[in-house]
């Protein structure tokens, strides 16, 4: 008999913000432990909470882009418990109402044609604070608390049980990385936990009510995200058909057993005794407040992709690969700019071909990128013109990346690589070729069409791949008598 | 539905505080107290009225985004029982 799986994951995406959430200390990764915790994030008694507002206007775009509620008026809460990186004795976040409701995100599963579209609803995203960070390596046998995370401003995204496996889970946490950096409200580094997922997972058989969850935290990759949730699947499986029930609980995944192991069961689990933090007002956001916000808000990648597909009658997956980053798709859009509409279709196979792969060669991001997109255009825009052969123009290209010129025209000035258009120049040539290979043109006559392509190869040897490779197989083709 | 004493000690042990038999059952007549003032207030009939997170009605005021603090960490260290290599040291914590 068959199992569901039911996948609903919670995000935790840092806000691109220069202070933190309440207080004005700096958010910057790297400093020396505990040099950016002030009095209020280490909670010194007095001392009192005061919202940043650059983390509201995070939260708003995130609605806004996933189609969401913005909350008029929602309400910080406290989250009690005790740990010692959490100084206050509870984290301040949102329960009751929280900013951003309802919304949801379109993924694709699968890659290529076979594709599939999927929506995923979320249930409401709200504003929390980040804890700080315990060092459990050997201090005397102490544990060592750096203060620096605490009071770093989250967005915690949540989503409906809405996914069926492993790869739905990761094309949405895809998706929504890919959104958060998008907008420019989340930089996106895993490394740095600056994104992290939480997935409950449970099983059931077709039909049947939910099965108990277990909640696996702190996913920080994708490839631990699809290993996580397929050995979970596979063991709540084993466990009920063994006959035992599964227990509600909070599992880690574990990257060297490929594990999942429990961390706490539901006995145990916290009573958080969540209220309104009394240190702060309810926040209030007008219509003319998130209507500015959206007036501000870049192309959403699902509306670029569309206009490209339509506009420029790119293909569904060039479309697609080309608005995967903002990034890229600027790049794309910087390239036409210069090398016109009607060159999308060359344009989209340079930035999703050459420079791509040029790029994830020597492990450089778009803006990194040696060929500029005007650079490029200029490349494209010769090919266009008949000024050189796409086989020429991957050699300027790599002229261009390794710093060899300014631009594309002065690479072909500099090696004469100018294709060569002039019909008395390559008629000559033609002759030539003729006259010096007279076994291959005696072949061609006696019916062997390979060598006419032998002959092509001559001509276009003699001028080092500068004649029109047209040019030359019709004149070629007029003096055999065609 | 007043408080038992075994709420009591789930309560305390939730808040971190060590309480003694007596201090618990003195506890207990105390906390059912506060909740005998708020089994009055729940008398009153507020149907229709929206509810409030907080006595006064005002909104939060925002602060810009700006990074106003300066490293004050050896004069917050200062007052702590016991540092090391910029950190905080407390006894040993593993979940």
């Amino acid at each position: 008999m068959s199992w569901e799986v039911v996948i609903g994951l919670e995000t935790h995406a840092q806000l691109r913000t220069q202070a933190k959430i309440f207080s004005g200390s700096s958010i910057a990764f790297g400093a020396e432990p505990n040099a950016q915790a002030n009095a209020v994030d280490i909670a010194l008694p007095g001392v009192l909470p005061v919202l940043n507002r650059e983390a509201v206007v995070c939260a708003i775009k995130l609605g806004l882009a996933v189609g969401a509620q913005i909350a008029p008026r929602s309400i910080f809460a406290r989250k009690n418990y005790f740990y010692p990186d959490l100084p206050k004795g509870y984290q301040i976040s949102q329960f009751e109402i929280p900013v951003v409701m309802g919304g949801g995100l379109a993924i694709k599963v699968g890659a290529g044609n076979t594709a599939a579209d999927k929506y995923v609803r979320l249930t409401r995203a709200h504003l929390e604070e980040d804890a700080g960070k315990s060092l459990h390596e050997d201090f005397h046998g102490r544990t060592g608390i750096d203060l620096n995370r605490a009071g770093t401003p989250l967005l915690e995204i949540v989503t409906e049980p809405d996914m069926c496996s492993s790869t739905e889970a990761v094309a949405y946490a895809r998706t929504l990385h890919a959104l958060v950096q998008w907008i420019g409200i989340c930089d996106g580094n895993m490394q740095e936990g600056s994104f992290r997922c939480d997935a409950n997972v449970s099983v059931r058989r077709p039909g049947e009510p939910l099965g108990t969850r277990r909640e696996i935290k702190n996913l920080n990759s994708f490839r631990f995200m699809q290993q996580a949730i397929d050995f979970e699947v596979q063991w709540q499986i084993n466990e009920i058909e063994e006959g035992r029930a599964i227990r509600q609980a909070t599992v880690l995944f574990d990257p060297e057993t490929g594990e999942t192991r429990s961390m706490r069961s539901k006995e145990d689990a916290h009573d958080y005794r969540y209220f309104p933090d009394p240190d702060l007002l309810p926040l209030e956001i007008t219509p003319d407040w998130i209507a500015q916000i959206q007036s501000e808000l870049p192309e959403l990648p699902q509306a670029m992709k569309q206009r490209f597909e339509t506009e420029l009658g790119l293909s569904p997956y060039d479309a697609a690969t080309l608005t995967a980053s903002r990034e890229m798709a600027a790049y794309f859009e910087a390239v036409l700019d210069v090398a016109g509409k009607e060159n999308a279709k060359p344009a989209a196979n340079w930035v999703m071909g050459e420079l791509a792969a040029r790029l994830n060669k020597e492990d450089k991001e778009v803006p990194a990128a040696p060929v500029s997109a005007i650079q490029l255009a200029g490349i494209i825009r010769r090919v266009a013109d008949n000024t050189i052969s796409n086989k020429i123009a991957r050699d300027v290209f790599e002229a261009l990346w390794n710093g060899e010129a300014a631009d594309a025209d002065a690479v072909i000035e500099a090696r004469g690589w100018k294709q060569i258009t002039d019909t008395g120049a390559i008629d000559a040539l033609v002759d030539e070729v003729l006259a010096a290979n007279q076994k291959s043109v005696d072949e061609y006559r006696a019916g062997k069409e390979k060598a006419f392509n032998a002959l092509v190869g001559q001509a276009m040897k003699a001028t080092r791949g500068k004649a029109n490779p047209q040019q030359v197989t019709e004149l070629l083709k007029k003096k055999l008598g065609g | 539905m007043p408080l038992t004493p075994e709420d009591v000690t789930r309560i305390a042990l939730l808040s971190r505080i060590e309480l003694s038999a007596e201090e618990r059952e003195k506890t207990r007549d105390q906390l059912n107290g506060i909740l005998g003032f708020i089994e009055q207030l729940q008398a009153v009939d507020t149907t229709g009225i929206e509810p409030m997170a907080h006595a006064v009605d005002v909104v939060q005021r925002l602060r810009p985004d700006v990074v106003t603090e300066t490293d004050r960490r050896a004069d917050f260290q200062a007052l702590a029982p016991e540092t090391e290599a910029g950190l905080y040291l407390v006894p040993r914590v593993v979940e």
